[in-house]
């Protein structure tokens, strides 16, 4: 019987994408777009990525809302819509939505695997399916050799979307005896029983929170101190606040402290945790029936690090430029989760939001038209832009990538031959540092004090000079009163 | 190594307990820069508080080479802890491991570590006294 034929036989590619989760598909979406052969592999049977099993307890922590004073075909529907992957064809945009219940405004983890199975059928991406990446080697000539189980594929670029999924443990003596939060499916084994989880970030808590009706007593414990002021304005703070709400009440049996977790042991059947006080002095120890390693993920990476790949975050994920390219590794680039390895400015500790999809899909986009660039010598087209003024200002007020990729992403407008013309979204970081022509960039920062800030960047004779704009109660900065001062700047 | 391990070796840091240095390495970030990155920038608003945890980086001002920093040495604490902007910006030399930590947080923390606040103090004394012309 003939071989049924599969998408991208072995052999040599412009790019290789590794993943077929949101962060691989919208990489293949937007290279096909641009014209680059590439290759998209994936050791799963079908799409999803991480989607087809996490979270664990199946919520979303973003927003999709589907009812907007916007129409859901337009580019600022993405606002209001975290978890559609993005395309230029109505027929593709907004998949989620179409799929939810309204429950709630964040979709569950099977209305999220939806609309990204149907984002890759809808859009025909063709993935290599059952090919799983085994090694890596580098080429004389830097090209990367990725050997699968179907064989080798060579590429200048590869595109690495594997998430950051990969279970990871704390170096703490005796943690290997406790559970991983990715083992706790089912709260009901937690009926009456101690449990003690190490960690009090994303997972920690939506753990917590998924046994709060189950546990006879729980108590969270690392290091970090909660930061309730941040977390009462994320989108983490349902599954937070819960379980620190009861915790802060003195409600008894939720217990969330501040330790370095110095050693586990087990006592029999059940464990023994020496703990002491980071943010006030002090020991305590405490036996508990279950220890669950709520100390996250990380991205796998396989041989990389032997061939130079440096890491952040105790080796949990990549250490990427602002294009998400290894910053020691040339031509391995990072999609998706892995894509927060790229922390841009961080200006007053802010973050990009690439852990999520609502930003790295915006990733991805910029990511494409880069190696386009790179590998093909493909220049965007730079559509004239005759009143920068009010670009700068409607891109200010409603562009997605700016809202979301806050600080990280901005929307770029450059002289030439005696006018200007739209250079579209780039990293912040490139526009500051890599000079060229007079020309705007355009972002949404956040002071200190939380206060969104419209903020432009202004690039001449190679000089870049910084303006923020007043803060404004509706976020709409195309009044008259900014229309002045932004004529000001560019003029 | 663990970034606290790394911490604890560092003279700035020589007087916190093991504890302490865990919670300052789990509550912020390291960040790493490729070789020729700028990671501090002349000019620009809400710089961060950066200790060189590995490689070196290099302070620059329009191009000219002022000074060359190593594993320990820190940067970015005057706009940090002033909210003035730098006034030159710091380049990664090599690939450059740091620990960040961002203003209003540098703040809190020496206020909670008056025994890291006194290093700091202490170290930023030298570096004036390095810088002038006059000795004692």
């Amino acid at each position: 019987m003939a071989a049924v034929e599969q998408a991208f036989p072995p052999g040599d590619y412009d790019a290789v994408v590794v993943g077929s989760g949101p962060g691989g598909l919208q990489t293949s979406y937007c290279l096909r777009a641009l014209g680059v052969r590439h290759a998209v592999l994936s050791r799963d049977d079908c799409p999803g990525g991480m989607f087809r099993r996490f979270p664990i307890f199946q919520r979303l922590i973003t927003w999709t809302k589907p009812d907007a004073p916007v129409e859901r075909s337009s580019r600022e529907y993405e606002w209001y819509d975290h978890n559609s992957l993005l395309a230029d064809e109505p027929e593709l945009k907004a998949l989620v939505p179409t799929l939810m219940d309204r429950a709630f405004d964040l979709p569950s983890r099977a209305e999220m695997e939806g609309g990204i199975a149907s984002f890759a059928e809808k859009a025909k991406l063709e993935v290599r399916y059952e090919c799983e990446w085994e090694s890596t080697r580098v080429e004389d000539d830097g090209r990367l050799v990725l050997v699968t189980t179907d064989g080798e594929y060579r590429a200048r670029a590869v595109v690495f979307a594997l998430g950051v999924t990969e279970p990871w443990r704390a170096d703490v003596p005796g943690l290997e005896h406790a559970a991983h939060y990715v083992d706790t499916r089912d709260p009901a084994r937690y009926e009456d029983r101690d449990v003690f989880v190490v960690g009090k970030r994303n997972s920690g808590f939506e753990v917590a929170q998924g046994i709060l009706p189950w546990a006879r007593s729980i108590t969270l414990g690392s290091p970090r101190p909660v930061q309730t002021e941040t977390l009462a304005l994320s989108a983490l703070r349902m599954r937070y606040l819960h379980p620190y709400d009861e915790y802060a009440r003195g409600g008894p049996g939720t217990y969330v402290i501040d330790v370095t977790i110095e050693r586990i042991e087990r006592d029999g059947q059940r464990f023994r945790i020496f703990t002491r006080g980071t943010t006030w002095d002090g020991q305590l120890e405490f036996d508990v029936d279950d220890v669950i390693a709520a100390t996250g993920f990380r991205t796998p990476v396989r041989d990389l690090p032997d061939l130079g790949l440096v890491t952040v975050a105790d080796g949990r994920i990549p250490a990427l430029t602002p294009f998400w390219e290894s910053v020691s590794l040339p031509g391995a680039y990072f999609a998706g989760n892995a894509s927060q390895g790229a922390r841009g400015l961080g200006k007053r500790g802010a973050g990009a939001s690439s852990s999520a999809v609502n930003g790295f899909r915006y990733n991805a986009r910029v990511l494409a038209q880069h190696l386009a660039e790179q590998l093909n010598g493909h220049e965007p087209p730079r559509e004239p832009v005759d009143d920068v003024v009010s670009f700068l200002l409607r891109e200010l007020s409603v562009a997605p990538e700016l809202w979301v990729q806050k600080g990280y992403l901005c929307r770029v407008v450059s002289s030439a031959e005696g006018g200007y013309v739209d250079d579209g979204v780039q990293p912040v970081a490139h526009f500051l540092d890599a000079g060229g022509p007079d020309a705007f960039g355009a972002t949404v920062e956040v002071d200190r004090d939380g206060t969104i800030l419209p903020t432009l960047y202004v690039r001449r004779r190679g000089e870049i000079r910084e303006h923020q704009l007043a803060p404004h109660p509706l976020h709409d900065y195309q009044g008259d009163g900014y229309r002045h001062q932004v004529a000001g700047i560019v003029a | 190594m663990t970034i606290a391990d790394t911490l604890g070796q560092l003279a700035l840091f020589a007087d916190l307990s093991g504890a302490q240095l865990e919670a300052i390495a789990h509550t912020h970030d390291e960040d790493v820069f490729a070789a020729g990155e700028r990671v501090l920038r002349k000019g620009l608003s809400g710089g961060n508080f950066y200790v060189i945890l590995d490689g070196e980086a290099a302070v620059e001002l329009n191009g000219q080479h002022l000074a060359k920093l190593g594993r320990g040495d820190f940067f970015g604490e005057v706009s940090a802890l002033t909210g003035d902007t730098p006034t030159a910006d710091v380049v990664a030399v090599t690939i450059l491991r740091c620990l960040v930590i961002p203003g209003p947080q540098l703040e809190r923390l020496l206020l909670d570590r008056p025994q890291l606040a006194l290093r700091l103090l202490r170290m930023e004394v030298r570096r004036l006294r390095a810088t002038l012309e006059w000795q004692p």
